[in-house]
This record gives C-alpha cells, sequence and structure tokens, in this order.
C-alpha cells in the first residue's frame, strides 16, 4: 500500500522488499522447524494453510478421478464401463468431494489463511487455535466422507433430495452425512475467525476502504459461511432423523413435504455457490492491477458489489425449483431476485475491463489465469440468465446445460482462479519461483481443455439430455464424445502445475521479496515470511492498488 | 425452426415455438454482450501491452457515470428479459379449460399412463396432434420429472400431491420422454415416447384393444369397493359430506379456513382426512392410506368429477 509512492517511508515501516531475503538464510516460517511434530501443532496461519492447501490437493484428484470415469463412461451411449449403480456413486462422490473438501475451503482456507494476516498487517488470524482446530476438523469430516465413499458409496447425488435419500436409497446416506456436517463446522470456526480477525486485526491506517478486494471478498464469504453452514447442518440432522427414526418431515408417506428439503437445501446451497466464487473474484481483482500496473477501476463499486452479490445471494434459493412443484408466484420473485443478483456480478466484469484501459500489461501466468477467469467466468455468468428465465428454465433445467453452467462458474471460474492466485502468490509462499513459461502453457491448456470439455454440454443440454444419465440416446454421442476428448485435455493441465511446482520448491529461481512489484503488504515482507509476518507493524497511509502504468523494473519483462 | 436448421432440436408444441424465439434472442442478446467484452479486453490487451507507444496519461481509476451506466443498463435488459420469460412462463401453467385430462403414475423406473377411456399404456404417451392436452401426474415413490425436449416441456411428478403440465403437439411424430429428476439406479432407464398421431387415429387407438371401462366408470366402482358410498351418499345414515360437483366447489372447513376442492385436496382428504375437516362434520372418516393405490385415488377423483358434469347437464334447463 505504501511502496509505490514513497520508498523512503515505506523503508521506516517494514524490511526492505527488494532483496531475496530468505537466501540469506534468515530463519522464515517454513524453514524454522522441519519436524512432523512442528506442522501438525503449528498455530502459524502460513503453515495451517498448507497443511490446507496439502489436504484439498489431495481432495481435488481424488474427485477428479470420479470424473474421469464419468467422462469415460460417457464416450458412449450404453452404459458399458461401468454399473448404474456405480455411476451414480461415482458422480455423487466427485459432487460431495469436489463441492465440500475441494471448492468450499479452497480459496479461503489456503490463500485466505495465509494472505489475509498479512494483508491487513497482522501476525495472525484473530484465534490460531481454533484455526488449527478447524484443520483438524476439516480432516476429520473430509476423511470420514471419503471412508463413506469408498467403503460403500452414495447414490443420492451431492443434493441429497428426499424422499429417496430418506426413505429409498440402500446407500451409506447418513454416513456421508454427518461427514459433510462436520466438514461444515469447520467452514463456520474458519469464516468466524476471518471475521473477527478483519474487524481486530487490522494495521494502523488500514481503513474498510483501503482493505484489497481480496480481503472484501473472503469477509463476506465468511459471513456467508456462518450464516448458511448451519441451515445445512440442521437439514442433514432432518434427513437423518426421518431416514433413522421415521419421522415424518420430508417423505408424504410419513406425511411430511419433499419441497421442503429443496427450500432447506438451497438455501444453503446457493449462497454457498458465492462461498465458492468470491473468493475468486477476490483472487482476479488482486492479479489483474498488478499485471495491468493500473488502480483497479472502481474500488468502491468493486467492494459493494461483492457485498451485494453476498446479501441478495441469500434470497435467490428458490431459482432452483422452478418446475419442482413451487407456486408460480414464488417461481416469479425468485427469477426477479436472480436477474438482481447477476448486476453486481455484471459489474465486477465491466470494472475488471476497464482496469485494463491505460493499463501497461503483461501476460505473466497468474495473468493469463485472470483473465482466463473473465472469460470463463462471463459465459458461465450469461447463461446463467438462460436459466433464470423462467420458461427457459423450464426445458434447460436438470440437463447438460445446467451442468455447463456451474461447471464454468465453479471450474471454470473457481479453480481457474485458485490456480491464478497459487502461481501469483507462489514466490510469496515458497520463495521460489516456478518456470514462468510452463505456467502459461498450463493456463492456455486449461482454458482450451476447460472450453472443449464444457461447452458441447451446453448444445447437450439444449438438445435435451438430462443430467446424471449413465446411458443415453445415441444422437447425443458425438457432443459427448467432445467433451471426454476435452477433459483430457483438462486433466493434462491440471497435472502440469503439480510438476514444475514441485520442481520449483528444490531448483526454482529465489523469489525476492517482491517479484511482481506488486502493492499489497504482504510483498513488503521477505519470501517466505517470518514466522511473524512483520518486524514492525506496518502503517498503512494509502489507497490499495496503487499502481502506476509507467512503472519498469523487476522481473516482469 | 428446425424445420431451416436440421441441428436443432425438433419444435413439436405450442410452447416449443415461443420457446425457441425467446432463447435465440436471448443468445444475441447475452452474445452482444460476450463478444463486446473479449473485444474490448483483447483491444486493451494488444494496445496497451506493456512497452507499447499508446498514451497512458491520465489514467482513470474510477467513473460515476460509467458504473451508473452498466448498472443500470444491465438491470433495464435483465427485467425485459424477466417479464417476457415470466410471461412465458405463465402460460406454461394455464391449461386451456378443454384440454384433454390424461393421468399419469411415475414410479422407480416406469412411466404409468392411462386416458380418460381407461386405455392405459407404459413408458408411452399416444397424443393427438392440434389439441390441448393436460397431464395430471403424481408419483408413489420418489420425485421424478416428465420431460418432453420436443416440447420444451418439463414438469416434477412428486409424491404425495398433484402436478401437472399441458402442452398441445403441433407435429407428427415420435419423440423422446425423459426422466429429468434423478430417482436411484435406473434413472437414465425412465425413458419413453410420446406418439404425436392425427386426431381420428388416435381417437381409432384409443378404442384399440382396450378392454377397460373409462376411469370415471372404474372410480364408480371403486366408491362402491372402498366403502365410500357407506357414508358419502345421499341416503346414508352417517353424516358426511355429499361429494357430487365437489371438484371446483368452495369448501369450508372446521377450523374457518376455506378453500376450493381441486384433485390435491381430494386427495388428501382420502389419505389424510383429519387435515382438511369440513365444517359441520364430525372427523370421523378413517384414513386409506396404504390400502388405495396411486391410479385408484386418481379413477375416484375422476368419478367425482364425472358426478359434477353430470350434476351440471341436470341444472341446464
Amino acid at each position: 500500500m505504501t511502496i509505490a509512492s514513497d520508498p523512503e517511508q515505506n523503508r521506516a515501516n517494514v524490511p526492505r522488499t527488494d532483496e531475496p531475503v530468505a537466501s540469506s538464510g534468515s530463519e522464515n516460517y517454513f524453514s524454522r522447524d522441519f519436524s512432523l511434530k512442528s506442522w501438525l501443532t503449528t498455530h502459524d496461519h502460513k503453515r495451517i494453510a498448507l497443511l490446507y492447501m496439502a489436504s484439498i490437493i489431495a481432495f481435488f484428484f481424488i474427485g477428479g478421478a470420479a470424473a474421469t470415469v464419468i467422462r469415460l463412461e460417457l464416450a458412449t451411449p450404453q452404459g458399458d464401463l461401468v454399473t448404474a449403480d456405480t455411476y451414480n456413486k461415482l458422480f455423487t462422490a466427485h459432487g460431495v468431494i469436489m463441492v465440500w473438501m475441494f471448492l468450499i475451503p479452497s480459496i479461503p482456507s489456503v490463500l485466505g489463511n495465509f494472505l489475509m494476516p498479512m494483508m491487513i498487517g497482522a501476525r495472525d488470524l484473530a484465534f490460531p487455535r481454533l484455526n488449527l482446530a478447524s484443520w483438524y476438523v476439516y480432516m476429520t469430516g473430509g476423511i470420514f466422507t471419503l471412508l463413506a465413499l469408498v467403503l460403500g458409496g452414495v447414490d443420492t447425488g451431492w443434493t441429497f433430495y428426499t424422499p429417496f435419500s430418506t426413505m429409498f436409497s440402500n446407500s451409506n446416506v447418513i454416513l456421508v452425512m454427518v461427514g459433510v456436517f462436520i466438514v461444515g463446522i469447520s467452514s463456520i470456526m474458519t469464516g468466524l475467525n476471518f471475521i473477527v480477525t478483519v474487524h481486530t486485526m487490522r494495521a494502523p491506517g488500514m481503513t474498510w476502504f483501503r482493505l484489497p478486494l481480496f480481503v472484501w471478498a473472503n469477509y463476506a464469504t465468511s459471513i456467508i459461511l456462518v450464516l448458511a453452514t448451519p441451515v445445512l447442518a440442521m437439514t442433514l440432522v432432518l434427513v437423518g432423523l426421518e431416514r433413522l427414526l421415521h419421522v415424518g418431515i420430508f417423505d408424504p408417506a410419513l406425511g411430511g413435504d419433499p419441497l421442503l428439503f429443496q427450500h432447506l437445501f438451497w438455501f444453503y446451497s446457493h449462497p454457498a455457490v458465492y462461498i465458492m466464487v468470491l473468493p475468486a473474484m477476490g483472487v482476479v481483482s488482486e492479479i489483474i492491477p498488478c499485471f495491468a500496473r493500473k488502480r483497479v477501476f472502481g474500488y468502491r463499486f468493486m467492494a459493494y458489489a461483492i457485498l451485494g452479490i453476498a446479501i441478495i445471494g441469500f434470497l435467490v434459493w428458490g431459482h432452483h425449483m422452478f418446475v419442482s412443484g413451487q407456486s408460480v408466484y414464488a417461481g416469479m420473485v425468485f427469477s426477479l431476485l436472480s436477474f438482481l443478483v447477476a448486476v453486481p456480478s455484471a459489474i465486477k466484469v465491466f470494472n475488471w475491463t476497464a482496469t485494463l484501459y491505460k493499463g501497461s500489461i503483461t501476460f505473466t501466468a497468474p495473468m493469463l489465469y485472470a483473465l482466463g477467469f473473465v472469460g470463463l467466468f462471463t459465459i458461465g455468468g450469461l447463461t446463467g440468465l438462460f436459466l433464470a428465465s423462467l420458461a427457459l428454465d423450464v426445458h434447460l433445467t436438470d440437463t447438460y446445460f445446467v451442468v455447463a453452467h456451474f461447471h464454468y462458474i465453479m471450474v471454470g471460474g473457481a479453480v481457474m482462479a485458485y490456480l491464478g492466485g497459487i502461481h501469483f502468490w507462489w514466490p510469496k509462499i515458497t520463495g521460489r519461483l516456478y518456470p514462468e513459461i510452463w505456467g502459461r502453457v498450463a493456463a492456455v491448456l486449461i482454458f482450451c481443455g476447460f472450453n472443449l470439455t464444457f461447452f458441447p454440454q451446453y448444445l447437450l443440454g439444449y438438445e435435451g439430455m438430462p443430467r446424471r444419465y449413465h446411458s443415453y440416446p445415441p444422437e447425443f454421442q458425438v457432443l459427448n464424445i467432445l467433451s471426454s476428448a476435452g477433459a483430457s485435455i483438462l486433466a493434462i493441465g491440471y497435472l502440469l502445475p503439480m510438476f514444475y511446482l514441485a520442481w520449483s520448491l528444490f531448483y526454482g529461481k529465489r523469489a525476492g521479496a517482491n517479484p511482481w512489484q506488486a502493492t499489497g503488504l504482504e510483498w513488503q515482507t521477505p519470501s517466505p515470511p517470518p514466522k511473524d509476518n512483520f518486524d514492525t507493524t506496518p502503517v498503512v497511509t494509502e489507497e490499495p492498488y496503487a499502481y502506476t502504468p509507467q512503472i519498469t523494473s523487476g522481473l516482469v519483462q | 425452426m428446425s424445420d431451416h436448421f436440421p441441428m436443432l432440436l425438433a419444435d413439436a408444441s405450442s410452447a416449443a415455438g415461443r420457446f425457441d424465439w425467446l432463447m435465440l434472442s436471448l443468445l444475441l442478446v447475452t452474445g452482444a454482450m460476450a463478444v463486446l467484452l473479449a473485444g474490448l479486453i483483447i483491444f486493451f490487451s494488444i494496445r496497451y501491452r506493456k512497452g507499447s507507444a499508446a498514451d497512458r496519461t491520465n489514467p482513470p481509476s474510477g467513473a460515476r457515470g460509467l458504473e451508473a451506466a452498466w448498472t443500470i443498463f444491465p438491470l433495464l435488459m435483465f427485467l425485459g428479459i424477466f417479464t417476457w420469460a415470466a410471461f412465458d412462463y405463465a402460460q406454461l401453467y394455464r391449461a386451456p379449460d378443454d384440454a384433454l385430462p390424461v393421468f399419469v403414475v411415475a414410479k422407480q423406473w416406469m412411466w404409468k399412463v392411462q386416458h380418460p377411456n381407461g386405455r392405459r399404456e407404459i413408458d408411452e404417451l399416444h397424443v393427438p396432434l392440434g389439441e390441448a392436452v393436460k397431464l395430471v401426474m403424481t408419483s408413489q415413490d420418489v420425485i421424478h420429472s416428465f420431460f418432453v425436449p420436443a416440447f420444451r416441456v418439463k414438469q416434477d411428478v412428486v409424491p404425495g400431491r398433484y402436478t401437472s403440465l399441458w402442452f398441445k403437439a403441433t407435429k407428427l411424430g415420435t419423440y423422446h420422454l425423459f426422466c429429468a429428476e434423478y430417482c436411484g439406479t435406473d434413472h437414465a432407464g425412465m425413458r419413453g415416447r410420446v406418439i404425436v398421431m392425427p386426431p381420428d387415429e388416435y381417437a381409432r387407438w384409443l378404442q384399440q384393444g382396450n378392454t377397460e371401462s373409462g376411469i370415471a366408470a372404474q372410480g364408480f366402482a371403486l366408491f362402491r369397493k372402498y366403502g365410500c358410498s357407506g357414508c358419502h351418499s345421499a341416503g346414508s345414515s352417517v353424516h358426511a359430506p355429499d361429494l357430487t360437483g365437489l371438484l371446483g366447489r368452495t369448501v369450508h372447513l372446521q377450523d374457518g379456513r376455506s378453500l376450493i376442492a381441486d384433485e390435491n385436496y381430494v386427495r388428501d382428504s382420502i389419505l389424510l382426512p383429519k387435515k382438511d375437516v369440513v365444517a359441520g362434520y364430525a372427523p370421523v372418516m378413517p384414513s386409506f392410506a396404504g390400502q388405495v393405490s396411486e391410479e385408484d385415488i386418481l379413477a375416484l377423483i375422476e368419478y367425482l368429477r364425472q358426478t359434477g358434469a353430470d350434476h351440471d347437464d341436470r341444472q341446464r334447463p
């Protein structure tokens, strides 16, 4: 925040920024103790972030393996690779793992955990022990769920629709829901920690409207986590009560109402979409100004848009239920609100685009990921308008159009931004630079592979192919083969960073404190940062993103 | 539109044409937005790439007018799309009064269909060309969804209540029927065909091989078999409401509510008789839950509907 305008003053506040401090042998959070015990009992938000990173990557590839089998099965119209039951368990496992074990914790618990305290000039999160506990709770829930999925599996879909889940499914519904319940507790712990941290731990001068948009995004996300997750927990308990004790809540045969479940479930799960995408927007709002060398366009509007999305996002759940039997008038209200929530998203896309105007743009790997995010998020957002349109949703809902739409937002959007963030802050986290060319190759490969995988699914959906189909009429085969072919490219794209990032840990060039010449407090401390982040508490005197387009120095050539 | 573009999905109902126009219009609008954005990003990326000679004096970091413009313009556009789509949606739920009723009971993993004259079919639905058809649907286990892509209609079929769907087929042919709501192991196998026939052929088909009496007649038999007539007939000594012409009538309830009797009300009254007790009557009716099948309830409802029509005929001068 202070670096670009007045280097002298900056030096008075924080350590020197442009020397590879880590290489000079000084102790950092990473090198200070290598024992396993020091990792498993750490209270350091940076180490906990890395614990989360390792777990999340593992879950991502397990969920991805399920998707691989699904795409292989769908290469032919007949159900010939796995049985129908196995297929149903695969897409359920894919959904449960990707939503709760990967997407929801991904950016907040890894990048947010690592960066939020540094971005606001704090030594750690407000409750370091709670932070470690949330990782243990997450791992408990995650492993529990994984075991239930592997030893028997569950075939309800990640949505657990009643009365199928309560009275008809013969699989491990209760076990998986207990796992998800536990992971939900971890979400609430992290959300609470972030909210208190942002309120109480900001450095002197770090006013609300000097917060980086990444902090705004994670703050809004945390509020959603804390308010929405208990509703999911309660709903899962109710499903358990009906399934185990036959208390009539959702099953009409017992006097319950099956649509009640859908209302409760989507009251959590629609805001959960914003839990996944708001932090992604935050990451992109950091990357684009840095590589356009320009202040983010319309900072306050960007912050308000984040809050707008978080608030209106709570009021649109019924758009998942336009053909469920819910009243026509309820459908109209939810449709209108869904169009309203699209407005702040549109504002954000326009502002990112305007940030490029009169910038001085370099196309590094993080920037390619960020621009890729903007493109894919825009397509996902615009196709969301089709689904918000009542008469169109009647035909398109529960088809591959919906599958394509939410993958554009949650995989094209959130995963692209997650990878962009990992690349952008990799030098800060590890003190090393990854090979730039490989970073760019992977970004382009993922962008192309993603579009080839999911764009054909929009066409499949319009043609009427329902989702969650193990076999399908032969006329849908061409588009399915295109999609499966794209998925193989996408898989290579996702595997590539594993190799070159791991390589860079040992052989990458030393990064220095601020290889991108970025503003933001996290770049004013050595890479990797010392245990307490800053030697002296920084004082903030400026607006965020104090970039000027003419800067030419450092590694960004 | 599918006549001109063979790649497109067949449009075989009155709703399909309207759907495709809205879809195409929205595709053009959102496509224009996407192209505009992509064009701007590419243009800026090239013009303002690092080291280019472009003018960068006074880089703006915000502009209230611009922010207002790109808030209000999309908002107005969205409201327009919302209105159009909501109007079409309302049409999908407003079945013409003369629509031909057909009854659908879904179960894992099968569609059971019955026409008013009693003819049954499984995983197939024969309908006449150019006539409005109204499906009255329920499920006997989990939630299913009745989806005919060529008609652009879909409606979840929910246990414990009736949902309905109407369409007017506009093209002869055979079309896919899919279950669109995940319903367990053989969800993907819960497929069928909708066959659109010329009306005279449909009439012949209805009679072919049909040994069943009409649904209403079956309902009358059931009305006696389950003992309904024992209490609800005019000559009964038990004090029970008269059911003649019940459907569509306003019913006043014991707790002060009143409602218009529809299929869901009759169904609830048979299975959950304590739920809506009619004012002036003691809650003495036993529940028939578990004794009467979904098909039988539909037949009973059709019998009651028939009594209404007979009643009206007698009233007419």
